[in-house]
């Protein structure tokens, strides 16, 4: 080695792409659901809630109050409803998958949260004597509507950008991949006939489209991407041989 | 003081789209060749398919180093520039990992904007400020080697003209061809096959568009699965001919590549003569001088523009290359915003597309029509393709048809998370005096650099451009059934773009480019440059495989002038 600083170029993927991963991708359904490290996890809590059709277990909090979430899954109750057409976000656990992404990815969110939800349950006592979540649902639709017109005052960054911050991450929860927390039972993908993720698809899953049957795996149910598999070799480059 | 390393034959500074091509013809000619990249290896295993990861929270370019020195951005000199985010990612194959894979060439009328439209239109028609100029080499010149990239790469595609013959199921207004694509395109969909129908009723000519996707098992990569996680997603079977899965691994074969990862090229270094000796990176904590012959910089537009400027020497007072002013100059980037989106009242079957599986049409591109009666010259290439996902379809407008929450919210979606498509449409932007790159003055990167500063506003011609694709695309959307459509805004400054241009710009006239017609400095003739900052018009399609044509040809030619680009 003329030159200490350089990195190997580590590739640790199947010898014969071609080939392997496809075999993989094509078994991948069935197989490796309960073998991915973090997915794990998820799959568990999925399976003590699935047989329970009342409502969730509660998982704990990682950065919000317990007072907190409570008007936090109540807003999210609000945007996405529960209704004769099915579940929406509050089963979907959408206040579950913010309050560990205000531990993560949206960390920088975290005082918005803290201090809008506060905000909100101000003006819900000053409005009706009561917290946000303990008032009657048309009061809290026009609390919301309040919040999305710029009209709750101690909001972060504003009433109208903590209203625009909540929804995203509503959405976000609802619909993203049960590995982060959200979108319980797939409730998400349901809602929208989304059929799921297939590392390949074929001509006639697509003609079927949203009448192709569900297959509520979430991506990390596939060992493929699964980080940490111990089975990685590390090679010098060269897509042949890599 | 720099830990100073083995002279080497060429240092390539970023081993993206267009320095993963250069280091092949390179390697293959015997050329010692070290490629510094700012981004580390990835591998099929870390492309999950994940939305929330990939599309909302931008895995992973968001915490790397084009991020940390994103570019500033104002829409006129007067203005002070907000730093906004940046597009592009490091990795071994730079953003060939999570691009759309597009792969055009640029029509013949690209090459030659001033004397075409000279000559079809008359004087008066190019806009006064504009400083566009015909590119030094042709369509014809640069055929052969968009014909090697097709085929080392792995394209798919279907040739509108090969020698003069033309097929109706290609682009009929391309330029010609040598042979056909080496895979045939990416299949059809319910939904491409709606467009395509509607526009052939009105007898316009749709075809699907070329992509770096292969088709068949093509050099040892098993074809596209269809899973649809392209867009900010590499490839879990390597069926994106990223130039990581592509011409890097085949250069390393060579013996020749030795790649360093992590590498913050911070200085290209400039003897008293002018000719550069090599550059000097930053690795961990320690700084490397890497000398060489020859140094080819093949960072983006932005950051190519910006390693110049901040490599001042006694040579180059005001930065390499740039003593005739003119780095920075001639920035243009792609007018790909003012989309056109649709409501239609059925199913379009996208839950599995992909953006580059989709249905282009050229009819209304670049000098394809008639403009005599028009005020503008070029155009757009229309596309609608079929990339569908669930948090993006929860997140679609609502048409005016329902609030933006609430129960009757959530019936319009759960109704038609399958039914809104948004299309695509990629314009002609020209080049103009105050519209350019410099350094910020007060705005630094984490290590204290300047970032660059983009000042830049699209003009009249742009805008008109814009008017007129958005009634082409609307018409288009009618035809094939939608029944709400809806038109985005055309947009003023140019902000920090995966299409950007210019900056570098090559021709013949050292007074207006920096770069010869070989893609070599004017003023430090061993100094290379690849990348889209080297071209002079946009085009009205993705960029990548003209970038790699040029990267290759440069290639070539400093094989075959060895000699004489290192005297």
């Amino acid at each position: 080695m003329k030159n200490p600083n350089k990195n190997n170029p580590p590739q640790p993927f199947p010898a014969d792409p071609s080939r392997r991963t496809l075999l993989k991708g094509a078994g991948l359904a069935g197989a490796v659901a309960v073998s991915a490290s973090s997915a794990g996890v998820v799959v568990a809590t999925e399976s003590q809630s699935l047989g329970n059709n009342s409502a969730p277990a509660l998982e704990a909090l990682e950065t919000l109050t317990a007072a907190e979430a409570e008007v936090l899954e109540a807003i999210c109750d609000c945007l996405i409803p529960s209704d004769e057409s099915g579940p929406g976000a509050k089963e979907a656990r959408a206040a579950h998958y913010i309050d560990r992404s205000l531990a993560s990815h949206n960390r920088d969110s975290r005082a918005h949260y803290l201090q809008s939800l506060t905000a909100l349950n101000e003006q819900s006592q000053k409005n009706y004597g009561a917290t946000f979540e303990n008032v009657a649902r048309d009061k809290q639709v026009t609390l919301i509507e309040a919040l999305q017109n710029d009209q709750i005052p101690g909001c972060l960054p504003s009433s109208r950008g903590f209203f625009a911050l909540v929804r995203d991450h509503t959405i976000d929860g609802t619909f993203c991949d049960p590995y982060y927390g959200g979108n319980r039972d797939f409730i998400g993908w349901d809602m929208l006939q989304y059929p799921g993720i297939r590392l390949s698809a074929s001509e006639t899953d697509v003609k079927q489209g949203s009448a192709l049957s569900p297959n509520h795996q979430s991506a990390y149910d596939n060992a493929t991407y699964t980080k940490m598999a111990a089975n990685t070799t590390k090679g010098q480059g060269g897509s042949r041989n890599a | 003081m720099p830990r100073s390393l083995p002279e080497t034959d060429v240092v390539i500074v970023g081993m993206g789209a267009a320095g993963g091509v250069a280091a092949l013809p390179l390697t293959n000619a015997g050329l010692k060749v070290v490629g510094l990249e700012a981004g580390g290896w990835l591998n099929p295993r870390d492309f999950a398919p994940d939305e929330l990861r990939n599309n909302d929270r931008n895995w992973p370019q968001t915490i790397q180093k084009a991020a940390s020195e994103a570019p500033t951005v104002r829409a006129n000199p007067s203005e002070t520039a907000v730093q906004g985010g940046h597009p592009m990612m490091n990795a071994v194959g730079g953003t060939s990992m999570h691009y759309w894979a597009q792969s055009w060439r640029l029509n013949p009328w690209d090459f030659k904007v001033v004397s075409s439209t000279l000559a079809r239109y008359g004087r008066g028609r190019i806009p006064e400020d504009s400083t566009v100029e015909d590119w030094p080499i042709s369509y014809e010149d640069l055929e052969p080697f968009y014909d090697k990239v097709e085929y080392t790469v792995g394209v798919s595609g279907r040739a509108g003209n090969v020698q003069g013959v033309i097929n109706s199921a290609g682009n009929i207004f391309e330029g010609q061809r040598r042979r056909e694509y080496p895979m045939q395109p990416l299949r059809s969909s319910p939904f491409t096959d709606l467009m395509s129908s509607a526009a052939a009723k009105m007898d316009w000519h749709p075809f699907q568009g070329p992509a770096a996707i292969t088709t068949e098992v093509y050099d040892g990569r098993p074809p596209c699965q269809y899973h649809g996680f392209c867009n900010k997603g590499g490839c879990h079977i390597q069926a994106k001919s990223s130039t990581a899965f592509s011409t890097i691994p085949k250069a390393i074969d060579t013996g020749n590549l030795d790649i360093v990862t992590f590498a913050r090229v911070t200085e290209i270094r400039t003897d008293v003569s002018g000719k550069v000796t090599g550059v000097e990176y930053l690795k961990g904590n320690e700084i490397f001088f890497q000398p060489a012959q020859v140094v080819l910089i093949a960072s983006y537009a932005y950051e190519n523009v910006r390693l110049l400027l901040l490599s001042k020497s006694s040579a180059f007072p005001n930065g390499l290359a740039n003593n005739s002013d003119q780095v920075g100059k001639h920035y243009m980037s792609h007018h790909q915003g003012s989309p056109v989106a649709a409501l239609f009242p059925e199913d379009l079957h996208n839950w599995y597309g992909l953006p580059a599986q989709g249905v282009a049409l050229d009819d209304w591109a670049d000098d394809n029509f008639d403009h005599s009666g028009l005020e503008f010259i070029g155009g757009a290439n229309l596309w609608v393709h079929t990339d569908r996902k669930p948090i993006g379809a929860a997140k679609m407008d609502t048409f005016g048809e329902a609030p933006s929450w609430g129960k009757d919210w959530k019936a319009f979606i759960a109704r038609n998370a399958d039914r809104s498509n948004t299309s695509y449409i990629q314009k002609t932007t020209l080049p103009y005096l105050n519209n350019y790159l410099d350094l910020d003055p007060s705005v630094k990167d984490s290590i204290g650099l300047p970032v660059t500063r983009i000042t830049a506003r699209y003009r009249e011609n742009e805008l008109r451009i814009a008017d007129f694709a958005q009634d082409k695309m609307e018409e288009w959307y009618r035809a094939a059934g939608a029944t709400h459509v809806l038109r985005f805004g055309l947009g003023n400054a140019m902000g920090a773009t995966t299409h950007a241009y210019g900056g570098t710009r090559m021709g013949d006239s050292p007074d207006t480019n920096v770069a010869d017609r070989w893609g070599f400095c004017h003023e430090a003739p061993n100094l290379g440059i690849l990348g889209a900052s080297l071209m002079g018009t946009s085009g009205s399609r993705n960029p990548t495989l003209t970038v790699q044509a040029l990267a290759w040809r440069t290639a070539e030619h400093l094989v075959s002038n060895w000699r004489s680009r290192t005297a």
